[in-house]
């Protein structure tokens, strides 16, 4: 037996593999430089946006009413969605009132999270994604791999390919085509649609105002024509102020494409007003827990400051190898490995236990993050939780005989002397399954087991200090 | 990570060997004796100590773990500072034990432990001051940096003494921040992720044609090495204080 997620990597077209990696290296790259360009000391502004965020989730509570009251004073109609079959039955409902049959949407992984457009399909109302990549990625009937990137995992070839038996267009690689392709095709779904659905980015407590960035304006365009507006968004995307939009807004669209802002920056601040001529007559918000109170009341409670940037994916070693789709879930990454077996709920753990496992603890993720999450110390929290519930783990050695060893240090040392006839013995004929694992890749040094010891005897002898 | 500000500095210390250089790298825990004797330390090595309980704490077995703490905490007792020739198990002291034992009584033992645990290199150039190794070594040198050394002064600190060796060239190659694929039983849970890592580590670094490769980490070069010789590219590979030890005029 092995780890799924190495399974998962194996399995994976090296052409797919080069695909992520080139795109989540280059974005890495880039985004470290513009961070150090832009700001004297990012690493205090990450650590003040953490502080931001885990402060509102620490007063969550407050910051809910807060953020209920000004939304329903700015006009929006608020909805509380305690798991996914709520929202879903709040979001369809919502959409019979006003006989919608045609949805627009903008990128969100809050609907990835309740799987939306399935659910609207088998209800009778089509649900168009209208974010380039999630466009698709609807398409071609497949997930995204990237919270910011659906697509990394394709080239452009399968995109063209993908548009030709679509009816887009002719076979056609180049960027620019398919883009202007697909807004072709979209505008009609625009004007055509009943309802437009969006995510929201940040909600402020204080003024009910929910900002929506994104780099195509397709938010805008689902919106402008509509009469009606849901957004769907988890309850930890809520800040306290206005004003700490000026970290947040700062540090998101760097840490996540690079970019000190990305091209669309919403501020919405209710639905329309009478004396406006145009946009959605109707704004609803349904904050989505689905497990996130449970997160809260958990030691990884820190992964709620989660902003969705997906530098944490970028930057990952074993997301590189493994691509988004190794998770098995909707977020992939160390965010994903926190996060899906939480919110997989405490019967259903266990499914998702792998998924901490799946890291080097390298620390990478916790040095890019806009928020300041220590990803790794909740990695280890998700493995302590496994190993306490007995959640078994293919390959992993139990440790309790090297405890054992490692707190008897006579049989130590007499283990590290005697385990030299390991260097007089064919490795790779002994059945000893992390030895193999290790061998089919490496080669081992030579065993020098208590070498060090006897040297400093030896010196000790003839300097008369031995400790 | 939080490394620990005032940590002691003095004549003796503890040489803490690792689990590693007690098994497979004699030479590498015998040249870190000779730096810190040579830069003027009384060097105490307690013969009971074993291993600081990173193994099982990686696997989520914080139980066991904690016991190996325990045990190495005891024998480690009192007030010299502790210095470890590997970034990861320095942070095992004063990262990972914070973490294990947040909710035990003796966890003020334990950061005690911890604050007095330093990274060779790290000890060498901010604990002792030293900024210039006396010595010579026509040598053009790959650095890399393992992970558990993220966040801590011990990065530059090598690179400061290396780079103060005559004859001695540091090179840089792509993508250094990424983790060469150890990550203990990582390695051999996730092989083939692993091997993906470090087969990408190792073309950055074959790239530049360095003489050698050197780490703070006799884990990763482990790993590294033994990657590089099966993929029959092999790599000469150090630890960093060797080549302090080799460019010492009188061997």
């Amino acid at each position: 037996m092995s780890q799924p997620v190495d399974t998962f990597a194996k399995q994976l077209k090296p052409a797919t593999r080069e695909a992520v990696i080139k795109s989540a290296a280059l974005t890495t790259g880039q985004r470290v430089d513009i961070l150090s360009r832009d700001f004297e000391d990012p690493d205090a502004l990450r650590r003040l946006a953490g502080q931001i965020k885990q402060h509102t989730l620490e007063n969550l509570d407050q910051y809910l009413e807060q953020t209920e009251a000004s939304l329903t004073k700015a006009g929006a109609h608020v909805h509380f969605a305690s798991d996914v079959a709520s929202a879903r039955e709040i979001i369809l409902g919502i959409l019979q009132e006003h006989e919608v049959k045609t949805v627009v949407k903008s990128k969100s992984m809050a609907t990835e999270e309740i799987h939306l457009n399935p659910f609207l399909g088998q209800n009778g109302i089509e649900s168009i994604e209208t974010d380039l990549g999630e466009f698709i990625i609807q398409i071609d009937d497949d997930t995204p791999s990237h919270i910011v990137r659906p697509i990394i995992h394709k080239r452009r070839e399968e995109v063209a390919e993908s548009f030709e038996r679509e009816g887009l267009g002719d076979y056609n690689t180049d960027p620019e085509t398919i883009t202007r392709r697909a807004r072709v095709h979209l505008r009609s779904k625009y004007m055509n649609s009943g309802a437009g659905i969006t995510g929201a980015n940040f909600l402020s407590a204080e003024s009910g105002r929910m900002v929506l960035v994104t780099n195509e304006g397709n938010a805008r365009f689902s919106m402008a024509p509509n009469k009606v507006h849901i957004a769907v968004t988890g309850i930890e995307k809520i800040i306290p102020k206005d004003r700490d939009l000026s970290v947040f807004l700062n540090l998101l669209a760097r840490s996540a494409t690079a970019q000190q802002i990305t091209v669309y920056t919403q501020f919405i601040n209710g639905p329309r007003p009478a004396d406006k001529p145009s946009g959605p007559e109707h704004m609803h918000v349904v904050l989505l827990d689905n497990g996130r109170s449970d997160v809260l009341a958990s030691k990884c409670r820190e992964i709620l400051r989660c902003i969705r940037c997906g530098a944490c994916q970028n930057v990952c070693p074993v997301y590189r190898q493994a691509s988004g789709h190794g998770y098995r879930a909707v977020y992939g990454g160390p965010i994903g490995a926190v996060l899906s077996p939480l919110l997989a709920g405490k019967e259903s753990f266990g499914k998702f236990a792998d998924l901490p496992k799946a890291s080097s603890l390298c620390g990478a993720c916790r040095e890019v993050c806009p928020v300041d999450i220590p990803i790794p110390d909740l990695l280890l929290r998700h493995r302590e939780r496994a190993k306490s519930e007995g959640i078994p783990s293919p390959g992993s050695p139990p440790m309790e005989p090297f405890g054992s060893l490692a707190t008897s240090p006579a049989l130590w040392k007499t283990s590290m002397r005697a385990s030299k006839a390991l260097n007089h013995l064919p490795l790779g004929l002994m059945p000893i399954k992390p030895l193999q694992d290790w061998l089919a890749v490496r080669t081992l040094p030579k065993w020098q087991g208590g070498d060090f010891r006897a040297w400093l005897k030896k010196r000790g002898k003839e300097a008369g200090d031995v400790e | 990570m939080a490394v620990p500000t005032h940590r002691p500095v003095g004549k003796d210390v503890f040489f803490m060997m690792t689990c590693l250089c007690d098994a497979f790298y004699a030479d590498v825990a015998r040249a870190a004796v000779e730096i810190l004797e040579h830069a003027g330390c009384r060097v105490h090595v307690p013969e009971d100590q074993t291993c600081c309980g990173q193994p099982p704490f990686n696997g989520g077995d914080f139980k066991t773990s904690r016991e190996i703490a325990r045990h190495t905490a005891k024998v480690f007792a009192g007030d010299w500072p502790i210095i470890v020739p590997s970034g990861s198990c320095a942070a095992m002291h004063f990262h990972g034990n914070s973490l294990q034992f947040e909710d035990e009584s003796d966890r003020e033992e334990m950061t005690a432990l911890g604050n007095r645990t330093w990274e060779l290199f790290d000890f060498l150039v901010h604990g002792l001051g030293l900024t210039k190794w006396e010595g010579k070594l026509e040598k053009r040198v790959a650095i890399h940096h393992a992970c558990h050394t993220r966040g801590t002064k011990t990065g530059e600190a090598i690179k400061t003494l290396l780079g103060s060796v005559d004859g001695l060239e540091l090179l840089d190659f792509g993508q250094g921040e990424q983790c060469c694929g150890f990550g203990g039983t990582f390695s051999v849970t996730f092989p083939t992720i692993s091997a993906g890592m470090g087969t990408l580590k190792l073309d950055h670094v074959l790239a530049q044609q360095p003489d050698i490769l050197v780490s703070a980490d006799m884990s990763c070069l482990m790993h590294l090495s033994g990657l590089a010789e099966k993929q029959q590219r092999p790599i000469l590979h150090q630890h960093a204080v060797q080549l302090l030890r080799a460019a010492m005029p009188s061997v």
